[in-house]
């Protein structure tokens, strides 16, 4: 089965989706991910989706997912590289994911990741 | 079927002469567009025709059977190019009538003398000369209608370019009545170019269209939120008073969409929130 | 109206929804949908797939390819004998949900389409039907 890779990138971590989602290969990924934000202390999470060419109610949850367990272990999410017919088909589903960040690439990405580390109001430096 | 066989193999015996009677009849409507059609590719695809047809009349005069399905697609092939050569569909079809006549004197020669037969031979001929002929004109119409899709789509897309105005910043000036399918089309075309481009803000400029409808007000605000799932963000620019009046009857919630009165405000705002400045340099 | 291509795929599990996405592209693309077209008929599908393998118990999709003169679409039908939908009109409403979640993607899915059918009764499984033109 496989696995989807996670790198780490500095103090952010970036996974980078390419293939068609099995449930439990994003069972997995969530897992793998709560892992290695809290070990590598993660100030952050870049979610490429730039290869995603379908985002159905299943992969919205799990971005969500993705997002409120980050932030729960004070990291924040940031997706990258939806494509536009993804968007358009997304926005006509219903689908705002109103409380995801989002990014055009994952330079824009990490750059955003880095102001908002900035602006990060009475949080403890790590 | 005997007996189509034995006509199918009168007609393969007497094709030169079939051939000459029939182009000439197609030759002599006073339709034929002598200008796009040359004689000697005209005597080419109607042996070839005629070849099939005798094959397939052999077996069967069914058209709707799969014996007849080489000369269908024969049929397809010569409307479309006669379609693209802009050749009407009557022109079109005359290729198939016209043959009706060297085949009923065809008809008339091996089975005059049975009136019983003859009637059956030519109603059989008729019928599927005339299914033939439609056929030829139901593809001239697809290819028409292909090619008309596709000039429309092509303009809508020539008619509204998308405007790179600085690092980061693309400008989509709308002009000219919005319907719902141009509005879509106008609308993937910005977001595909907001990706190529990397624009973070894209400008949506109304001031050149005079009206705007539930749909077209619908299709703004979608484009305005799918550019944010992307991860860029939209201004709408030159609302007009009597737009704003409509949008404001019509419901829609423009609460978090940035709206300026013309282009150069929301440019302002773009670079603003790109973190750029603009000075002017005065010359001593 | 023809009948170009008709076919019916399982849907047992989750390698069938992965499957069934990838046919209903493939078709799409065979029909001349343009990319945004093919997208939404393809997330449809796959929310569809969803419901009938885990909400139908397994079941099957069947895909159609259609020509009705100029037009040309892709059907898309999803049949399973599950428990069946006890108030349909209150599963298309936007934001029902059961089991959790973003709900039965049913009226999502219904937006994304040209043609939405939905047949279904308590014990007697539901039927989908999806049409996408070009």
């Amino acid at each position: 089965m496989e696995r989807i890779p996670i790198l780490k990138m500095g103090p952010y971590l970036l996974v980078t989706i390419q293939v068609d989602m099995h449930d439990r290969v994003a069972m997995t990924l969530q897992d793998e991910l709560t892992e290695r934000i809290v070990s590598e202390r993660a100030r952050g999470v870049l979610l490429d989706i730039s290869s995603v060419d379908v985002v159905d109610s299943f992969i919205g949850r799990m971005i969500g997912n993705i997002a409120s367990m980050s932030r729960i272990l004070d990291a924040e999410t940031v997706v990258v590289g939806m494509r536009p017919a993804v968007a358009i088909t997304l926005v006509e589903l219903g689908l705002a994911l109103p409380s995801i960040r989002t990014a055009l690439n994952v330079d824009a990405g990490m750059a955003l990741l880095k102001s908002a580390g900035k602006s990060n109001n009475g949080r403890p430096a790590r | 079927m005997g007996q189509n066989m034995q006509l199918a193999e009168e007609i393969r015996n007497r094709q030169d002469a079939i051939l000459k009677d029939w182009i000439g009849y197609q030759l002599s409507a006073l339709t034929l567009r002598r200008d796009l059609l040359k004689e000697s590719e005209l005597r080419e695809v109607s042996q070839r025709f005629l070849e099939l047809f005798a094959e397939a009349f052999a077996a069967t005069s069914d058209s709707a059977s799969l014996s007849w399905k080489a000369v269908k697609d024969n049929l397809a092939e010569i409307s479309r190019a006669r379609a693209l050569q802009g050749f009407s569909p009557s022109e079109t079809a005359t290729f198939v009538f016209s043959l009706k006549q060297p085949l009923f004197d065809l008809a008339q020669q091996r089975a005059g003398h049975d009136g019983k037969r003859f009637a059956e031979l030519l109603w059989d001929l008729t019928t599927l000369l005339d299914k033939l002929g439609l056929y030829t004109t139901e593809v001239y119409q697809e290819i028409r209608e292909s090619v008309i899709h596709r000039q429309q789509l092509e303009l809508m897309e020539l008619s509204t370019p998308v405007v790179q105005l600085w690092d980061e910043v693309v400008a989509l000036p709308l002009i000219g009545t919005l319907d719902s399918n141009r509005t879509q089309v106008v609308m993937e075309n910005l977001l595909q170019r907001v990706v190529e481009t990397g624009a973070r803000i894209a400008i949506i400029d109304i001031t050149g269209v005079p009206t705007v409808d539930t749909l077209v007000a619908q299709h703004l605000m979608k484009t305005v939120a799918a550019t944010r799932l992307m991860g860029a963000d939209c201004i709408i620019s030159g609302i007009r008073p009597q737009i704003a009046q409509t949008i404001v009857h019509l419901g829609v919630n423009l609460n978090d969409i940035i709206t300026k009165a013309t282009l150069a405000d929301a440019f302002q705002v773009a670079l603003h929130r790109l973190g750029a400045t603009v000075t002017k340099s005065v010359l001593p | 109206m023809a009948v170009l291509r008709d076919e019916l795929i399982g849907l047992r599990s989750m390698d069938d929804i992965i499957k069934a996405r990838q046919v209903v592209r493939e078709c799409a693309i065979l029909q001349g949908l343009s990319l945004v077209d093919q997208t939404k008929l393809v997330t449809a599908a796959s929310e569809l797939a969803r419901n009938t393998l885990i909400h139908g118990g397994g079941g099957e999709m069947r895909l159609q390819a259609l020509n009705d003169g100029s037009r040309r679409g892709v059907k898309v039908i999803f049949v399973d004998s599950g428990p069946g939908i006890a108030d349909v009109e209150l599963a298309m409403k936007d934001g029902y949900t059961t089991k959790g979640g973003l709900g039965l993607g049913l009226s999502g899915s219904k937006r994304l389409v040209n043609e939405f059918e939905i047949d279904s009764k308590p014990e007697k499984g539901t039927t989908v039907s999806i049409v996408r033109w070009r």
